[in-house]
């Protein structure tokens, strides 16, 4: 591989994964504002209005930096990806452009209203548009992840004579049996996400006695929403997606698991080292025959190893299994602390016991690393393909564009979004320590 | 097929240029022509509701190019790698300014904000000039099909002039905006900016027009074989005449109206000229990527256009909703989110 090559992939992968922490919060954040807003609507009582308020600021500003970062994205397909592109565009285009056209406009055009708006339009207009905002919000997650569940498993397209590949049959491309469980994990992460977001930063107020009736509000709400998406989280969709990745990438399975060997009732590692050159898994802890189990459904269901295949089509084998062993250790805390939540509020004592909202409030960044390691298991563990089986990653760069070129810009990146992410993180604890507006005295619009 | 991709593509640049346009000659003008903290939160809040929706354009153009005419997309976007990255850090210095100015009250912090704002929608005003100019007299194509930018060619006098001709018109555009939405004293020297503008706008014009004939003759050849279409540079005067005397009238509303007319016009001058071609290449004009040429499969245009059909009419359904929403005067007070 190239030095360009690898200039290309970490400036890719670094603004991808920058950039997505926005998205996440916005996604997950959006149907938890509709949520409060409804609450608001059906009950009227101020204190849903107060909230859906504080959240909708927060998801503002997250959402004016996802698009910030996210416009990059498009363009570094064209600029760094030009040979992908050109031979994947007839395809690819389509979900890209179905993003932007019935995703992003939706959703822009309606956050205008909800932030700009709510003294000028009637309550369910106001309301309205937080729906449409949150059904754009799904929907370009619905379009991107189509994306790149077509980069995982090509579906729906036919080889045209000048050897790239066009589009076959768009319903096929949506229908994309790697698709819709993907998206259904990845959604289900930003809801869980938003949900301990929310718990999080009620905890706050709850320790510090600021904003009582918010906290209690935000505790509930988090631990409610995010005790069932935690479950969802690992049963059904994160089960379903990897049977997908055990149905058309076993490689990334095996790497996934560190699993070397071919074996009937292969063991399922709880931790361990994986040694590329010795090809095992050192000092491991494992639950036998559980892998077997988990992939095909029986005991002792025979599970390919690295072995059976070429070093070559490997992908990197540390950073997958890592990345993939943080995100189901991960998962599994989120489980046992917000189902904890759950026994708590139901012995009356969430609210009080100050030792769980600690570790409720700490355990804000964690959700943020599970999600951007599960892309990691995702695009590493796709290697060395770009295109699984169609294009390797190396042959979809640009031509023209040298090492030194993506360098620079990769630099450039890494220099604005340090300042952006200062930034964001600065102004969202100050929309924090500020706290929501409490219920005001019908106050005297200004009209014109 | 592909002709009508052409004329998408070209419809969405326009709307791209018309709605973020003014955005950015509020941005560009910013710094001058809103002096006090209320004026400048006024020009803020002017654009606010909008101004990533109309970003929002200029993402749908990209993937749109990208879908129909995937190989001009990948070669003209590694082509002018390095403009574009700036292109791109321009948008997101201007993007992070108007959501992080209204965090924090303090004259430190907002001005930071504020020259940041300006200073890169001037840029990119400059900027997008310098790109369409470039487009125009064309790019070195090697035999692999693709081409490397370099500054030394890329920022001829003749882009450089469009560049000057793309400023001028987006503060002019964004001088006619502030004076639809705002009042007062800003309107009054948005007003006065606008009108002192004009003969300098003129004058542009005919200097990038004369310019562009000696640059690239063949931008003349669709006129000379269809005339009909001369129709188009034709409103460009008859916008420019019509926005001079609405605007004597102080009827801003119908003078703004003409300015979006006239960078619709100029762009599509632009693209009859240059119809067929996507990325004029010399000195070896057959390489030049056509929308024959560089096209997706016609199964995946059609596919394509049959859901962009919807995908436009519920576009113009919000796009309405939300300038009906915030029709009128800005108020600052608690409807304003800036």
């Amino acid at each position: 591989m190239t030095d360009v090559v690898v200039a290309d992939r970490i400036q890719f992968a670094f603004t991808l994964m920058f950039h997505y922490l926005f998205p996440i919060l916005t996604m997950g954040l959006a149907p938890l504002i509709v949520v409060l807003k409804t609450l608001h609507l059906l009950r009227r009582d101020e204190q849903y209005a107060v909230a859906a308020r504080f959240w909708t600021k927060l998801f503002a500003l997250n959402f004016a930096v996802g698009v910030i970062t996210g416009i990059p994205m498009e363009f570094q397909f064209g600029t760094n990806w030009a040979a992908f592109s050109a031979f994947a565009g007839g395809v690819i285009g389509q979900t890209l452009a179905l993003e932007a056209v019935f995703a992003f406009f939706l959703e822009s055009s309606f956050l205008g209203v909800l932030l700009f708006a709510e003294k000028r339009v009637k309550p369910w207009v106001h309301w309205l548009s937080a729906v449409l905002v949150a059904v754009g919000a799904l929907l370009s997650g619905l379009f991107i992840t189509a994306t790149n569940a077509w980069m995982q498993h090509p579906v729906g397209y036919r080889v045209a004579p000048d050897g790239t590949v066009q589009m076959g049959n768009f319903w096929v491309l949506l229908g994309n049996s790697f698709l819709w469980w993907q998206y259904a994990h990845v959604i289900n992460g930003a809801i869980l996400t938003a949900a301990i977001v929310v718990a999080s930063v009620g905890a706050y107020y709850l320790l510090a006695g600021k904003h009582v009736q918010f906290g209690r509000l935000s505790v509930a709400l988090g631990v409610s929403v995010g005790a069932v998406f935690a479950l969802t989280q690992l049963f059904p969709t994160g089960d379903m997606d990897s049977r997908n990745v055990t149905a058309y990438q076993p490689i990334k399975l095996a790497t996934m698991e560190g699993l070397f060997e071919t074996r009937y009732g292969a063991p399922l590692a709880i931790i361990g080292m994986p040694d590329t050159t010795q090809r095992t898994l050192l000092d491991p802890v494992v639950v036998p025959d559980a892998l077997s189990y988990l992939a095909y459904g029986s005991f002792h269901a025979e599970v390919k190893g690295l072995n059976a295949y070429p070093q070559n089509l490997w992908p990197p084998v540390q950073l997958t299994y890592y990345a993939y062993h943080i995100m189901v250790g991960l998962g599994t805390i989120f489980i046992a602390v917000l189902l904890l939540g759950i026994v708590l509020w139901w012995r009356r004592a969430l609210f009080t016991s100050r030792w769980f909202l600690w570790v409720l409030m700490l355990l804000l960044p964690f959700p943020y690393i599970a999600n951007e390691a599960g892309w990691v298991v995702t695009e590493v563990g796709r290697q060395p393909w770009l295109v699984y089986g169609l294009l390797t990653t190396t042959a979809g760069a640009s031509p023209t564009v040298t090492a030194g070129e993506t360098i620079f810009t990769l630099l450039g990146f890494a220099g604005m979004y340090a300042l952006i992410g200062v930034m964001s993180l600065f102004l969202a604890l100050l929309l924090i320590l500020k706290g929501p507006e409490e219920p005001a005295p019908a106050r005297i619009v200004a009209t014109r | 097929m592909t002709t009508l991709w052409f004329m998408i593509l070209t419809g969405l640049l326009i709307g791209y240029a018309v709605l973020d346009g003014f955005d950015l000659g509020v941005g560009a003008l910013h710094l001058w022509l809103a002096r006090t903290d209320e004026e400048r939160r006024a020009a803020l809040n002017a654009i606010g509701p909008v101004w990533d929706g109309n970003e929002v354009w200029l993402i749908a153009w990209g993937a749109a190019f990208f879908v129909a005419f995937p190989r001009a997309f990948a070669v003209g976007f590694s082509g002018f790698y390095l403009p574009l990255m700036i292109a791109l850090w321009l948008l997101m210095g201007r993007g992070v300014a108007i959501e992080f100015r209204h965090h924090v009250t303090d004259p430190l912090w907002q001005g930071a904000w504020d020259v940041i704002f300006s200073i890169s929608s001037l840029m990119l005003a400059l900027l997008y000039g310098v790109a369409v100019g470039n487009i125009v007299t064309g790019v070195p194509i090697n035999e692999q099909g693709y081409f490397q930018g370099l500054f030394e060619w890329m920022l001829n006098p003749y882009a450089l002039l469009m560049g000057l001709f793309s400023l001028v018109i987006l503060l002019s555009h964004g001088a006619s905006y502030l004076c639809v939405k705002t009042d007062g004293a800003l309107q009054v020297r948005a007003h006065d900016l606008a009108t002192r503008l004009w003969p300098a706008l003129v004058a542009l014009a005919v200097a990038v027009t004369v310019a562009t004939f000696g640059a690239q003759p063949r931008m003349l050849q669709n006129f000379e074989t269809a005339p009909p279409l001369l129709v188009v540079p034709v409103l460009a005067i008859v916008f420019l005449v019509l926005m001079r005397r609405l605007q004597r009238r102080r009827l801003s509303g119908g003078a703004f109206l003409c300015s979006c007319g006239l960078i619709g016009v100029l762009l599509a001058s632009t693209a009859i000229g240059l119809y067929p071609f996507l990325m004029l290449s010399h000195p070896h004009p057959e390489r030049s990527l056509t929308i024959a040429n560089a096209a997706a499969a016609p199964g995946g245009l059609l596919a394509a256009a049959l859901w962009m059909i919807p995908g436009t009419i519920l576009l113009a359904i919000y796009q309405v909703f939300v300038y009906r929403t915030f029709k009128g005067k800005v108020v600052l007070g608690t409807g304003a989110h800036y």
